[in-house]
């Protein structure tokens, strides 16, 4: 398959296809390039940490919708065990853009929701490039409703670039799906947890987003609106899109320093699609502990907690 | 969210934002001379063609309540500037701006109010703020007085007006959403009632929190309601968007709202509305109006 490859992580890719070939070039011939396979290893760790280090808002929002990036079914297969997914919201259709449904962790049985995204063009088409039309929102409560009936805690995967902009989400109520939700998710009676695995896109994202334990992959944004968006609306012109993500700060490091998240999940050197399996893991370690914790609360803990860690989310003087 | 910039953009630049100052003003709609004393005494609506024109936060509250704010709550929360934020101008400058041209300190105005003789909390959102937008001091004040509303068991009316979530203050704009849906929820929970009603333009962030969960949904003729703006689904799309596309009689004909009430009915929909789902505790009385 063929791989995108950003232009920050050329030099490393770079790196790495020699260090490849010394490799195999070196058991052909079958000689000793050890030293000199190490002292690239070398050189490729501290590039990586140079160029990761030093990354722009702008090149993290280019990660976090790397095509190559691990989508919330890619995380549902290496984090969970026996998934069943179920379909549809009872009155419209079956949003392709989130998937719901149930699976094992760590022995308890959890209700997933998620924003999906596909991978080739055809499978992009099929997710609607993962924006979701009300139809997507509906079926979430629908189950997030049916977790809290069977008591099973919640964990939801954002990822989208926002709720789809068209006429038939328009006329069946985009707005009021995601504000129901809004309503609905703040007094759900069991833990709920959401991951941001890639873009957070305003109130597209925040509608399977209202919850007790708010996580982000380090190379994730949450934004109010598109960096695109806003620059096209403030700079008249899309191509100021990096000056817009630096404007809005959207990058998982500045959401901890407004209190909206509870904490960074770190990717492996090189973001998250360079070794899937290791920020599967990550994931896995902080929503376990958070299940954890939440489990032991009351439903009305649970609410009570939800509804402050919103209410005092803001900065304003009075 | 945040698009209250392109709504501006979209109703056309013959479209006034606000009713003009002097003896004379001309409908935006079909450009008839309304004499300004005669366009106030008919609820800022033009005799001709029914334009609603867009009024201020004073003019709803003499409208429809007896006599304005009985008490007004958080008069001064108003905005910080948490990001540093600057485009072409200083968030802090465009905020001051706004106050001076306003006189207010914020986009919307929170309080106690009688309509008819029944005590009721009221937020009243203003457009010619910033395009009514919500960053943390709007969703703060909103969510408070809903929060007074379930406190002391009073129903809750919200008049929207906005283009959305306020992008100067970024996430925590968004998150403005998730708080004030959470204290509807409360509201809810305890039984209250909660009408809201919509105006001219309200869209983004405001129409997916609290401006689509009233129990019952009011809406202005004419009013631009919607989840996206109108050139953003358009420039999605690539086509034209279809005659009267997300107006109050669009939404009413697909289901999301209850009414359109004319503005000069709007008083005596909220009194007919009461009547029927408020029950006694529910109806504090006001003073003896005689
Ligand atoms: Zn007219």
């Amino acid at each position: 398959m063929e791989h995108t490859v950003l232009d920050f992580e050329k030099p490393i890719i770079e790196l790495e296809r020699r260090i490849a070939d010394m490799r195999s070039y070196a058991s052909v011939e079958k000689i000793d390039l050890a030293d000199e396979i190490t002292k690239l290893e070398r050189k490729v760790e501290r590039l990586r940490a140079d160029i990761y280090s030093n990354l722009t808002r702008w090149q993290r929002v280019a990660l976090a919708r790397h095509p190559d990036r691990p989508y919330t079914l890619d995380y549902v297969d290496m984090m969970f065990t026996d998934w069943i997914e179920v379909h549809g919201d009872r009155h419209f259709g079956d949003d392709k853009a989130i998937v719901t449904g149930f699976a094992s962790f760590g022995g308890r049985s959890v209700a997933i929701i998620g924003h999906q995204k596909g991978r080739d063009t055809n499978d992009r088409i099929f997710r609607n490039f993962g924006q979701p039309r009300p139809e997507g929102y509906r079926k979430a409560l629908r189950i997030m409703h049916l977790a809290a009936r069977r008591n099973l805690p919640i964990v939801t995967f954002i990822d989208t670039q926002g709720a789809y902009p068209g006429i038939g989400a328009e006329e069946r109520g985009q707005a009021e799906a995601i504000a129901v939700n809004l309503r609905e998710m703040a007094i759900l009676p069991v833990p709920v947890v959401s991951l941001v695995i890639g873009e957070g896109g305003s109130g597209g994202a925040l509608g399977i987003g209202v919850t007790n334990r708010i996580y982000a992959l380090e190379n994730s944004y949450y934004s109010v609106i598109t960096p695109e968006g806003c620059a096209s609306i403030l700079w008249r012109t899309r191509d100021h899109a990096a000056t817009a993500a630096d404007a809005m700060k959207i990058t998982a490091r500045d959401l901890m320093e407004f209190n909206i998240l509870d904490g960074i999940i770190e990717e492996p050197g090189g973001g998250a699609h360079r070794a899937p399996h290791l920020a599967a893991e990550g994931l896995s370690t902080t929503l376990e502990g958070a299940f954890n914790e939440l489990c032991s609360l009351s439903a009305d803990a649970l609410i009570d907690q939800r509804i402050e860690k919103y209410a005092n989310i803001g900065v304003y003087t009075e | 969210m945040g698009w209250f910039n392109k709504v501006r953009r979209s109703l056309g630049s013959g479209e006034k934002l606000d009713v003009p100052k002097g003896l004379w003003t001309k409908c935006d709609q079909c450009g008839e001379i309304i004499y300004r004393k005669e366009l106030e005494a008919q609820f800022h609506i033009c005799s001709k063609c029914g334009f609603h024109f867009r009024i201020g936060i004073d003019a709803y509250l003499e409208i429809l309540t007896d006599g304005g704010f009985l008490e007004e709550f958080d008069s001064k929360i108003r905005s910080k500037d948490p990001l540093g934020f600057v485009d072409s101008k200083k968030y802090t400058d465009r905020l001051k701006a706004a106050q001076a041209k306003t006189g207010m300190m914020e986009a919307v105005r929170t309080g106690l109010v009688e309509i008819d003789g029944r005590q009721v909390i009221l937020s009243v959102l203003d457009f010619s703020f910033l395009g009514g937008s919500m960053g943390s001091a709007v969703g703060e004040k909103i969510a408070r007085a809903t929060q007074r509303a379930t406190e002391l068991r009073l129903p809750l009316v919200i008049i929207s007006s906005s283009g959305g979530a306020r992008m100067q203050e970024g996430i925590l704009s968004l998150m403005q959403l998730a708080k004030t849906s959470a204290r509807l929820a409360e509201l809810r929970e305890a039984g209250l009632l909660f009408i809201s009603v919509v105006t001219h333009p309200t869209t983004g962030g405001v129409t997916a929190s609290f401006s689509m969960l009233g129990d019952v949904i009011v809406a202005e003729p004419g009013a631009l309601i919607g989840f996206a703006g109108p050139r953003v689904i358009m420039e999605t799309i690539g086509q034209e968007l279809p005659e009267g596309f997300q107006r109050s009689e669009f939404l009413l004909e697909k289901g999301f709202i209850d009414i359109i009430a004319l503005r000069s009915e709007l008083k005596q929909t909220l009194t007919t509305l009461f009547n029927h789902l408020l029950n006694e505790s529910e109806t504090v009385p006001g003073p003896d109006p005689a």
